[in-house]
Formats: structure tokens, C-alpha cells, sequence
């Protein structure tokens, strides 16, 4: 059982949170201003990197806060978290993409 | 006050007896009926205007709760998140609690939500209160992690509590349960008290 | 009458306590302490059971978990399969028979209970070897919380095996006065028979603690048989020991054949001889041990064969003082026997030079007779939880082992489990994982003294022998065993080489070796030496096989613990739950809710029951408990801002006192939960969801608010079990309403469709009610909202007050009936994330004038206009009595084709009407509302039943019902 630290209740076992997805993958400002082809790309189209990604979660089972974690998705290794508005912390040399 | 009691039902009311059984292992009892307002409030000062309202300052770190006195009687706020609080009160105070809230919350943005009958409440300690808490909760319940006054939302067995420490040296622990949980939590206190039962028997 | 190999003196067994048991048909005795395996040697039963794919005769090769052969199954006191011999405890009554590699396991449900324990700690320390008791008391010393666990139910490790001394006193009085502080230090938990067996992220170690199984009959049944602790450790001190390995040679596995560190520990622990006359198959020091223990105890050794060139010079004196015959440059190429060795072939090893590669067979074998062989292949540190931790590991061509390598940082090793032999190596090891953990805590580790040891005399360095040398037979089958529970030779690891696997993972699966209970702890560096000898290359450019937990085998009963029945999933309960019980419900799981499914009067079925309540909706009253749709307070002075972009329609518009149904879609444009929306105030509304959903549509709104919108001024609370909800039903609920709330205008100008009220109830002092005129069956109704508290007496209140009219109580099943008669669709049931608003026939809940919702730009998406999009009708079966499956497909043919056939859609909702006398369903239909007047098939069982598509609203289109 992994420990996800949320970053208002700290560490806490991974059943109490919700994966959401790639994070920074913001609302359109006027979604009738794209095109289909842009507004699918919106909708369906995510990253999928071998290495370091941006993610939100949320601590569902606890203060119920969204929040964003760099994970490393070859070893599940949280790099850091950051709350909702803080821009994401520098990449570091171990936070290139492996492709 | 209490004159319609014969109206209310309190989520455990019919396990008064099977908890009370679990004794002296396990000292649990419902508080039904306490009044229970969901606060949310992310302006300093409106906060603290809110715990001057209340005679009890609003706790200020993530995962801590607050208790004291003022003239809605003993009042304890419990930290749910960076701009929510849960205030608990007495029975039959929500009129006027939830009226001063609001008053207090005032011009800034905010909300005050009755949520009394949303959870119930259920008072625990004992010699093993630690030891039955630990065969579900994750939580590290030991007094030099969780000192008095820890409120921490999070999962005991398989249902969602907030759960404070209300004496970490006396193992007094406070549970409140979303109300449709309340009976299978109170069905897993007592199997998780099975053993202690029989230990001091 | 005493066990023919028992000694009468020594060893860690209670000898006031005499055990009866039963094994294989035959009543022995043994003693308190002993294990099955240590009771049956001592009784002179070498022989368990037969091999699952050769049937040979197979007996007990080793004295822990690593054994790979003596399976058995237990029969009583619980039938219990796939133990083995060394690791059940000895208990009065306890029947058991050997095992041929596959059990039985109970018909009955076990009566056990099993439970699973949290437990924190700032240093875990795994094995309570010397290594492990000083790196728990080092850490202890210091005022670290520690956890201890060994899978023994004694401490010692491997000094149980040994007559070793510590500070001049026998090590048992070190080790018990260790254990007595380890128990007398607050924040030191101290578990016995408990194995760490699987180490995962974050210091997450889980251990299975066998708490009564020694007790067998005597267990309490109160008390949990096993337990999974949960083990959340800040640093881990693995001090896991070494197993023994053993040399494969030809017919290496039968009875009386044992690792001789094994048959040390059952003459040193349990004083028991393995048999009359042993021969020592040695390639280390540690072996010569075995051969001088054992002759010191009476028992007659016939000779120590030292694959090695030279003996070592001091033991073999020592053994010659013993008349042992050492034959040095010798190997064990074959044995005899039946189900037990009767004699072993010795031959002069050629090669000379010490090396594995040069080890050959030369000149004439020679045979001794013996009923003990004990065979010394040097040893593997147990790194199967520093594997799992995250730890590299490092082959070490002198022991012929994988040896920890790089170590996570809350990981340390130590005692033998590095690899190191030495008693007083072991202990500093102990004390410096100890005092390092105890300080990466913050906790200060006093000085410990190291208690003295006696130096090993370790004259010469092992030799690393997988196998002795030499070809199959050309006529039998292989008999040189590698893996001895899958039954599997070095010629089934040549074949896999031959077939080009390389891959030590391959090889693995190819020829099951290590899949067995044992996973491989004995054969597993063996098949990997024999691999790279058969491939030529090195065994360090070999990656070993992954070590996966779990490290020993977990019943799952003890995974399971206390989630099973009512425990297993907690079961929501409304505020009126125990008035639906007492009047006989059935109930239906909705998520984890219970809800009512239907109230059968005696006597009646299922459909006679919903015809009934049907009835009474449509034609008199009826009453249902509703409390477990979501509900959600959505306070701030953007609420109708945000509620428009979240809902298909607009909201903002509404007024105060007043209802909208509204539709959720996702930003893909699929409905994802629908409800009423109610107003408040002009910054308050109150939102319901379904049942299934409501917590789900609660993260959606802190979604958006939190990390989309966190300007707005909107705040979301969940009030689902604040408020009891109960829809009173009917051309009669007015008067029942009316009835109970006196001050309510119920007239019909008065309280108009969907509009909402608060009003006090005629209940009792202080209850006041949320009437919500709202219907989700068509017929006048008031879904009447109280807190939860208030649940029981308005309900009770409400049955009473609508006696006079034949009030019924209605369940889920009733619903769904009257809001299908209607096409009202259910989300979830007609919807499943690839419909839309318009597919619902829904377009009037759609706002044209909104710029933007969240669904809204997809609405325009090619694929979403298509004309043959599924939509939402309803079916009319030409036979009235048929009712149609729920899944069933739509297809437009009348005579079913050969495969694949064109779907058209499927039946998403089938149901008998009172009103409609007759059955119906609603199904998603290709360009269904085109289809409408249409006759399609739907294929139940063989046959294909015709239906008639219909518009999805079947009863009162013209909503004349509605206002009672």
C-alpha cells in the first residue's frame, strides 16, 4: 500500500485518494471558438509518458482537496506534490521524459 | 429541549445496548443528536470572527480540531479541510449556531450547511480502544503521532470517519460516521472487540 | 513409550508435555515445542508421501519453510491443505497424512476467525537471530518503537541449530534475557510466529501471524487463528537468515536424504536423531558440524565425503577422534533404497584444483550403507524481502549465492543474511542496521555490548557444487532432482537450454521449477549455476528470478480477515430501514445501499406484489422511502453561474421555491447523472442526484470548483443523509398530505408542480417537512423531505394518515414500472456513457441560449448527429404476456442468419404494466424514433420474439395525471 502525501493531510495510505488524470490540461476558454478536431483533442487525447507526469488526485476519503503530483510511472515514485495554483515544481534532471 | 424525543431516531438507537455489552474493553456510546454545521470559509478574518461567535478559536493546522466554551455552550471544531470546518454542538443548538455563523461569515465569501443528522457520533475509549481502532484504521494512533486534539478524515475498515483524539494519553477517541454507515461501523466495533472482550472476561 | 530417535535429554521441546498424533494411519507421540516434522523423525518416519508426477517416495529434507518435499494435509482438527511438515506446530489430536503434491481443501465453511492488525514503528526488524535481537535491542536501547517478528515460536534464529555460547553462558540465556527486555520495553512489539512475507512501497510490510494454530483442538474461538499485521515501518532491519543448499546428484530425494544444518536443528531444538547411520555429503566446513553434533549424540557417522581436494585439517582430526572416515576429493554420485536411503555411492571427485567446472568422476564407486545422508552444499542468504524492498542483488562466486547488493535507504541487512557465517560477524552486523535505523529516526542508540562469541573455525573456504557431474541414465529417467516438489531434473533444465531459452525466467516457466509451495528457496541458485554451466556463461551476468511475494504461503482466509459477510461490504441503511425489515421487504443493492425491491404481502410473488403496488400508485396512494438519492447544498453567489455550466438547461433562471429537472453530461456530451435542481434562495439551491451516483457527482463539482473555477463563490456540501426523502404517490397523497400538514395549502394553484414548501407536520413538536411537488411516475405526488432523525415517526405518521385511502408501501421495482410506463429514463439503466440528452429523446432539456455547459461543444460533433445513433423507444412485444430480458439485443430480421448478425440496440428496461395491462420495455434502438410503428425482433432463447416500436412514453402522453 503505497502513501500518496497529500499535501494538506500529509502521507496517507493510496485507497483513501482518486486518480484524475493528466494535470494542466485546462477547460477551453470558448470551446464553440475550435474546431472539431481541437475540441476532441480537448476531450479524449492524454499523455502517456515513461517517466515523470503531472497528475491530479484527489484525498477522496479525507479533506476531499484536488490537488497535482509529479509520479514517475516506471516506479510509482511520487516526485513531488503541489496544490491546485501552484505552478509545478522545476524538472530536475531525473524528471525527463524517457521515450 | 428534548421534548421531541419520542419524534427522534438516532442512527444507533437500537445498538445502545450491543455497544454498551462491549464494556469494560471498550467504553463506546452514540451522542445522538448533537447539532453539526459544515462550514466553509477560506477568509482569515471571517474565520476568526466565526470562533469569536463561538468562544472557540477554529483550528488553524490541517488535521487538528479545537474545543471550548462560549454561549452556545461546549463547541468543538474540527479542521476538514483548507476551508472547511465542522462545528459541533450540543443537542438542539442548530437555530442559533448556524444564525451566528452566518452573521459572522458575513460580507466574505462562505457557507454554513446544516449537516447534524449527516453523521453520527460515537464516543470511545478504554483500555483498548487503540487496539480495536487499529485492526482498521491506517492511521497511526499512537500519542507521540496523534496528540490530543488530531482530527483526521479517513477510512476505519470499510467506511469513511472523521476521527478525533480527544485524550491521547486516556485512548478517548471521537468517531462520527456518515449516518447510512453508522450500523455496519457499529456491527465492526463490536466483532474487532471480540477478542479484548474475552481477554477480560 | 518414548519415540525410538528422541534423546532423552536436550533440545527446546516441553518433555512434561506428551502430544498424541496421528500421521499417515499411525498414532505416535511427541512433545510441546516439537513440529510435525521434528514428532515424525523421532518416531523414525522419514517417509511423507509419494512425488505428484513420479510417485517416489519422498520424506523431509530440511527443518523450516524452505522444505521442498514434506507436504501434508492436515485433517484435524480442520481439514487444511498443502502445509508442510516443518512448519506446523505439534498439537494434541492433530490427524494428518502426506501429501502427493496436491490437497483437499475443506466442504465445510471454517469455523476460524481471522483479523488483520495496523501496526506502526520507527524500526521493523525481520528474524530474531542474533542479528535481528541486536539490532531490536540496539533500536529499542535508544527509544525507537520497535516492531520484531520471526517466523519461529522460539527466538534464536540460527543458533537453534547450534550449541554456541555467548558471554560463556549457553546462547539461550542471552537470547531469552534479549527477548524478556525486548517485552519489558514500552513501544517494542514483539511477534512470534509471524513471517514477514512481503515487503512493499513506502516501509509497507505485511506479516502473517499464526496466533492459536498451535493450540489445535485448545484454540479459543474467540480469538483470531491468524492475523495479517499491517506494518508501516519508518526503516527495516532484515535479518532473514540462509538456507541451506543442497548438490544434485543421482536419486537425491529419497527419504532420509536432509540438508545437515537441518539435521542439526532437529538434534540441537528438538533432540532427535535423523536416523542410526548417516554419511556427511560436504562441500563447506559448516557440514563437518552436523557429522561431529550428531556423533557426539550417540549416533553412528560412517564417513564425511568432502567433495573439496583436502579436508580441513582440524575437523577432520576431529572427526577421526569420532572414528569418522573422511574422504576428501570425493563425491556422492548415487544412492539405494526404497522409502528410505539404504546406502550411497561414493566416488573419487576428479579434478583437483577446487574449481566446479573441473569436478568430474573418477575411478570406481564405492558404496556405504547408511539411513542418513546429510548433505552440505554451502548456503544462500535468505534475500527474498530485500529483493522485494527495492534492493539490487550481487552474485558472490565464493558462496555461490546472490548477496545483497545496492540497499533502498530504509533498508538494511544483516547477519547471515549478507552472507556472512561468523557468530560475532552476525552480531556486529545486528547492532550497527540497529543503531543505524535507530538513528535515521531521530532516536539515540546507546552502547550495546557485543556479547562474546567463540571464533569459528573456519580453516577453508567452500566449494560451489550445483551437481555432480555425470550423464543421465540413457534407459530410466533422470532421477538427479532439482526441484523435488515439481519433480523436475537437471535434464528438464538441459532441455530447456537446448530449446534455446537462456532466461532464467523462461527456463523457470518452461520447466515449473520454484513454482511449488516452496518457491524455489532451495533450488533455485542451483537451476541458475546449472543454467549458466549448460549455456557457458557467468552466473553474475544471470538475473535471478523476481522474489514476489508472498515470501511463505498466506491462507486466504487470513487475507480475507474480518471481510466477509455482513463485514465484507458495508451495507448502506436508510433512517427507516428497520420499518422495512419488520414489514417483510425484499431488498435490492444499490451501490451499497439497500433498498426496498418490493413489500410482498404473504403468499405473493414478485409480480403480483409489483402489480399491486403499481396499482395503488396509479389509483390511490402509495408511499416510498427515497432517502437514498444524493443531495447536495450548493451555497454562494455564483451557485446558478456554475449549476448552468454543470447542467444541460439553465438554473440560474429558476426562481426561488420553484423545481427544474435538469441533465449532467460529460465535456464528451454523455449524461452522466440527472435530478432535480431546487431553489433555496437566491445564492442556495439544493440538488439531487441518483442514488448510484451521488458521491460521484459531488467530486465532479469539487472538480470543477477546485480546479477550474476557484474564482466562484460556490460552495458544496453532501446532505444525503441529513434528509429522509419519501415520494408519497397517487390521486390520493394530497389528502394525505393534507392530512398531516394542516398549514400546508395543498390546493393544486396553491402548491403548483414542481414547486417546494416547508411546512410543519402534525407529527410531534418541532418536525417540520421540505414538500417538493415533483413526480417521477406521472401521477400527482410529494416527495416529503425531513431530517433523517425525523425519518421513522413522519413515516410511521404518514402510513397512518393514509390508512383511510389503502396506503401502500412501495419498493424499487414499483418505481421503475411507473417511471418506464412514463419513458422517464433511469441513468445508469437506459444510459451507459454513450448517450445523449437527444439520443434520450431529451433535446427539450438542452438550453439553446446557454454559451457554454459543460457537453455542450460535443453536441455538435460529427458522431453525436449521426441519424443512426441509438435513441431511446419503447417496445411493445405483439404476444402481451412476454416479457422481454433485460440485454436482450434488437435486430430488424424475422429469420436469424448465420453469424454475425447487425444489432439494432438492446432492451434496457423490461417490465409487466398494471396500467398497461400487458408487458413492455424500453430499449436503445438504431435511428429508433424513425423506427417508430415499426415491427423488430428481439432473439430469447432459441426463438425470436417480434415487438412493435413505440414512442418511449406509453402511459397518460398527455400528463393528464399529474395534478391528481
Amino acid at each position: 500500500m503505497q502513501l500518496i502525501p497529500c499535501p494538506w493531510c500529509g502521507p496517507r495510505e493510496e485507497a483513501e485518494f482518486h486518480y484524475g488524470g493528466q494535470a494542466h490540461v485546462a477547460y477551453p476558454e470558448d470551446p464553440g471558438a475550435l474546431t472539431d478536431q481541437e475540441w476532441a483533442r480537448f476531450v479524449f487525447f492524454r499523455d502517456n509518458p515513461c517517466g515523470p507526469f503531472a497528475e491530479r488526485w484527489s484525498h477522496s476519503a479525507g479533506c476531499r482537496r484536488w490537488f497535482n503530483a509529479v509520479r514517475d510511472t516506471r516506479t510509482y515514485e511520487l516526485l513531488s506534490v503541489y496544490r491546485v495554483g501552484e505552478p509545478r515544481p522545476d524538472a530536475s534532471e531525473r524528471d525527463e521524459v524517457v521515450s | 429541549m428534548t421534548a421531541d424525543t419520542s419524534v427522534r431516531t438516532s442512527p444507533l438507537a437500537a445498538w445502545t445496548d450491543r455497544l454498551a455489552a462491549l464494556a469494560p474493553a471498550l467504553d463506546v456510546a452514540e451522542r445522538p443528536f448533537l447539532t453539526q454545521l459544515t462550514v466553509r470559509a477560506r477568509d482569515a478574518v471571517a474565520v476568526a470572527r466565526m470562533g469569536e461567535a463561538l468562544g472557540v478559536a477554529f483550528p488553524a493546522d490541517p488535521c487538528t480540531s479545537t474545543r471550548g466554551g462560549g454561549p452556545f455552550g461546549d463547541v468543538e471544531v474540527l479542521w476538514m479541510g483548507p476551508d472547511e470546518f465542522l462545528v459541533v454542538a450540543g443537542p438542539d443548538r442548530r437555530a442559533l449556531v448556524e444564525d451566528a455563523l452566518r452573521a459572522a461569515v458575513r460580507p466574505a465569501r462562505g457557507a454554513v450547511v446544516d449537516t447534524s443528522a449527516q453523521r453520527t457520533t460515537l464516543a470511545l475509549s478504554g483500555p483498548h480502544a487503540r487496539d480495536v481502532l487499529a485492526h482498521g484504521c491506517a492511521i497511526d494512533l499512537h500519542p507521540s503521532a496523534a496528540p490530543t486534539g488530531t482530527c483526521v478524515q479517513t477510512l476505519l475498515a470499510r467506511a469513511g470517519v472523521v476521527l478525533r483524539v480527544d485524550d491521547a494519553e486516556c485512548d478517548a477517541f471521537t468517531l462520527l460516521v456518515r449516518s447510512s454507515f453508522a450500523e455496519y461501523l457499529a456491527a465492526w466495533l463490536c466483532d474487532a472487540s471480540v477478542e479484548y472482550r474475552a481477554a477480560l472476561s | 513409550m518414548s519415540a525410538a530417535f528422541r534423546l532423552p535429554t536436550g533440545g527446546h521441546v516441553d518433555r512434561g508435555t506428551e502430544l498424541r498424533f496421528t500421521f499417515n494411519g499411525r498414532s505416535m507421540t511427541g512433545y510441546r515445542g516439537d513440529t510435525l516434522a521434528s514428532a515424525l523423525l523421532a518416531n523414525g518416519e522419514h517417509r511423507i508421501g509419494t512425488s505428484v508426477k513420479f510417485g517416489r517416495p519422498r520424506g523431509i529434507v530440511a527443518a523450516g519453510s524452505e522444505d521442498p518435499t514434506s507436504l501434508v494435509q492436515i485433517e484435524q482438527p480442520f481439514p487444511e491443505p498443502m502445509l508442510t511438515a516443518t512448519t506446523v506446530e505439534l498439537y494434541d489430536g492433530l490427524v494428518a497424512h502426506g501429501l502427493p503434491g496436491r490437497g483437499r481443501l475443506a466442504d465445510e465453511p471454517d469455523p476460524a476467525r481471522y483479523d488483520a492488525k495496523h501496526a506502526h514503528c520507527d524500526v521493523l526488524v525481520v528474524g530474531t537471530g542474533p542479528a535481528g535481537l541486536m539490532a531490536a535491542l540496539t533500536a529499542a536501547r535508544g527509544g525507537a518503537r520497535v516492531v520484531v517478528v520471526d517466523e519461529q515460536s522460539r527466538a534464536g534464529g540460527a543458533l537453534l541449530g547450534t550449541r554456541e555460547y555467548l558471554d560463556e553462558r549457553p546462547w539461550t540465556e542471552w537470547v531469552d534475557d534479549t527477548v524478556a527486555e525486548l517485552r519489558g520495553t514500552p513501544g517494542v512489539l514483539l511477534l512470534e510466529r509471524t513471517t514477514a512475507f512481503g515487503v512493499y512501497q513506502d516501509g509497507f510490510v505485511l506479516a502473517l501471524q499464526r496466533r492459536t494454530d498451535h493450540l489445535g483442538f485448545d484454540a479459543p474461538a474467540h480469538a483470531a487463528r491468524q492475523r495479517v499485521w499491517r506494518i508501516r515501518a519508518a526503516q527495516t532491519v532484515l535479518a532473514t537468515g540462509a538456507h541451506e543448499r543442497p548438490v544434485v546428484f543421482a536419486d537425491n530425494d529419497r527419504p532420509g536424504i536432509m540438508l545437515a544444518g537441518s539435521a542439526r536443528t532437529y538434534l540441537h531444538r528438538y533432540g532427535v536423531l535423523p536416523g542410526t547411520r548417516a554419511v556427511v555429503f560436504a562441500t563447506d566446513d559448516s557440514a563437518y558440524a552436523a557429522a561431529l553434533d550428531l556423533a557426539n549424540a550417540g549416533m553412528e557417522v560412517a564417513a564425511v565425503v568432502d567433495a573439496r581436494p583436502t579436508a580441513p585439517r582440524l575437523l577432520r582430526a576431529r572427526c577421526c577422534a569420532h572414528g569418522i572416515d573422511v574422504r576428501a576429493g570425493h563425491v556422492v554420485t548415487g544412492t539405494e533404497g526404497g522409502d528410505r536411503v539404504s546406502a550411497v555411492h561414493v566416488a573419487p571427485a576428479a579434478g583437483s584444483d577446487g574449481s566446479a567446472d573441473a569436478i568430474g568422476t573418477a575411478g570406481a564407486a564405492d558404496t556405504i550403507d547408511c539411513d542418513t545422508l546429510l548433505v552440505g552444499g554451502g548456503w544462500n542468504p535468505v534475500v527474498h524481502l530485500f529483493s522485494q524492498a527495492g534492493g539490487t542483488l550481487r552474485y558472490d562466486s565464493r558462496l555461490g549465492a546472490h548477496v545483497p547488493g545496492q540497499a533502498p535507504a530504509t533498508v538494511r541487512v544483516a547477519g547471515s543474511a549478507t552472507g556472512a557465517h561468523d557468530l560475532s560477524a552476525c552480531l556486529r552486523q545486528g547492532w550497527e542496521a540497529g543503531c543505524e535505523a535507530a538513528l535515521a529516526t531521530g532516536s539515540r542508540p546507546d552502547e550495546v555490548a557485543l556479547p562474546a562469541s567463540e571464533p569459528r573455525a573456519g580453516e577453508q573456504p567452500g566449494l560451489v557444487l550445483w551437481r555432480v557431474p555425470g550423464e543421465a541414465p540413457r534407459d530410466a529417467p533422470d532421477t538427479r532432482f532439482v526441484d523435488l516438489q515439481r519433480d523436475a531434473t537437471v535434464s528438464d533444465v538441459l532441455r530447456a537450454t537446448g530449446a534455446g531459452l537462456s532466461s532464467l525466467e523462461h527456463v523457470k516457466r518452461y520447466t515449473t521449477i520454484g513454482t511449488a509451495h516452496d518457491q524455489g528457496k532451495t533450488s533455485g541458485t542451483i537451476t541458475a549455476g546449472i543454467v549458466a554451466e549448460a549455456l557457458g556463461v557467468e552466473l553474475s551476468d544471470q538475473r535471478p528470478t523476481t522474489f514476489r511475494p508472498p515470501y511463505t504461503p498466506v491462507p486466504f482466509a487470513a487475507l480475507a480477515g474480518r471481510d466477509r459477510g455482513e463485514l465484507h461490504d458495508p451495507a448502506r441503511v436508510t433512517a427507516v430501514h428497520a420499518w422495512h425489515v419488520a414489514r417483510g421487504a425484499l431488498f435490492e443493492d444499490v451501490g451499497q445501499w439497500k433498498r426496498p425491491w418490493y413489500f410482498p404481502l404473504p403468499g405473493e410473488d414478485m409480480d403480483t406484489a409489483v402489480l399491486r403496488e403499481c396499482r395503488a400508485a396509479r389509483e390511490g396512494v402509495a408511499l416510498m422511502d427515497g432517502s437514498t438519492l444524493g443531495k447536495i447544498d450548493v451555497q454562494g453567489r455564483d451557485a446558478g453561474r456554475f449549476l448552468d455550466m454543470l447542467y444541460t438547461n439553465k438554473m440560474s433562471g429558476l426562481r426561488v421555491g420553484r423545481i427544474r429537472y435538469g441533465l449532467m453530461c460529460g465535456v464528451d456530451g454523455m449524461v452522466i447523472d440527472d435530478g432535480t435542481v431546487i431553489r433555496l434562495a437566491e445564492d442556495r439551491f439544493l440538488v439531487t442526484t441518483t442514488t448510484g451516483n451521488a458521491a460521484m457527482v459531488l467530486d465532479w463539482m469539487e472538480e470543477w470548483l477546485q480546479t477550474e473555477w476557484p474564482h466562484l463563490d460556490v460552495y458544496a456540501a453532501s446532505v444525503t443523509e441529513h434528509w429522509a426523502t419519501f415520494p408519497l404517490v397517487g390521486p390520493r397523497s394530497r389528502d394525505v398530505l393534507a392530512a398531516l400538514a394542516p398549514g400546508l395549502d395543498v390546493g393544486n394553484d396553491a402548491f403548483e408542480f414542481m414547486a417546494w414548501r416547508d411546512t410543519v407536520l402534525d407529527v410531534g413538536p418541532g418536525v417540520t417537512a421540505r414538500v417538493c411537488r415533483i413526480s417521477f411516475s406521472g401521477e400527482l405526488a410529494y416527495e416529503i423531505n425531513v431530517t433523517a432523525w425525523h425519518g421513522p415517526a413522519v413515516w410511521e405518521a404518514l402510513m397512518a394518515a393514509g390508512e383511510a385511502y389503502g396506503i401502500t408501501p412501495y419498493g424499487t421495482e414499483t418505481m421503475h414500472v411507473l417511471r418506464a410506463e412514463k419513458g422517464y429514463p433511469i441513468i445508469g439503466q437506459e444510459t451507459d456513457a454513450t448517450v445523449t440528452p437527444q439520443d434520450l429523446g431529451m433535446a427539450w432539456a438542452v438550453s439553446k441560449k446557454k454559451a457554454d455547459f459543460l457537453g455542450k461543444r460535443s453536441f455538435d460533433r460529427a458522431e453525436n448527429n449521426r441519424p443512426d445513433r441509438k435513441q431511446l423507444v419503447g417496445l411493445l412485444p405483439l404476444d402481451r404476456d412476454v416479457r422481454l430480458p433485460e440485454g436482450a439485443q434488437v435486430v430488424d430480421t424475422d429469420d436469424l442468419p448465420e453469424p454475425p448478425v447487425r444489432m439494432l440496440g438492446h432492451v434496457t428496461s423490461s417490465y409487466r404494466s398494471a396500467a398497461l395491462d400487458r408487458t413492455f420495455a424500453l430499449a436503445v434502438v438504431r435511428s429508433g424514433r424513425e423506427r417508430v410503428g415499426e415491427i423488430l425482433h428481439v432473439p430469447v432463447g432459441d426463438g425470436l420474439v417480434p415487438v412493435t416500436v413505440t414512442e418511449s412514453v406509453l402511459y397518460d402522453k398527455e400528463g393528464a395525471r399529474r395534478d391528481g
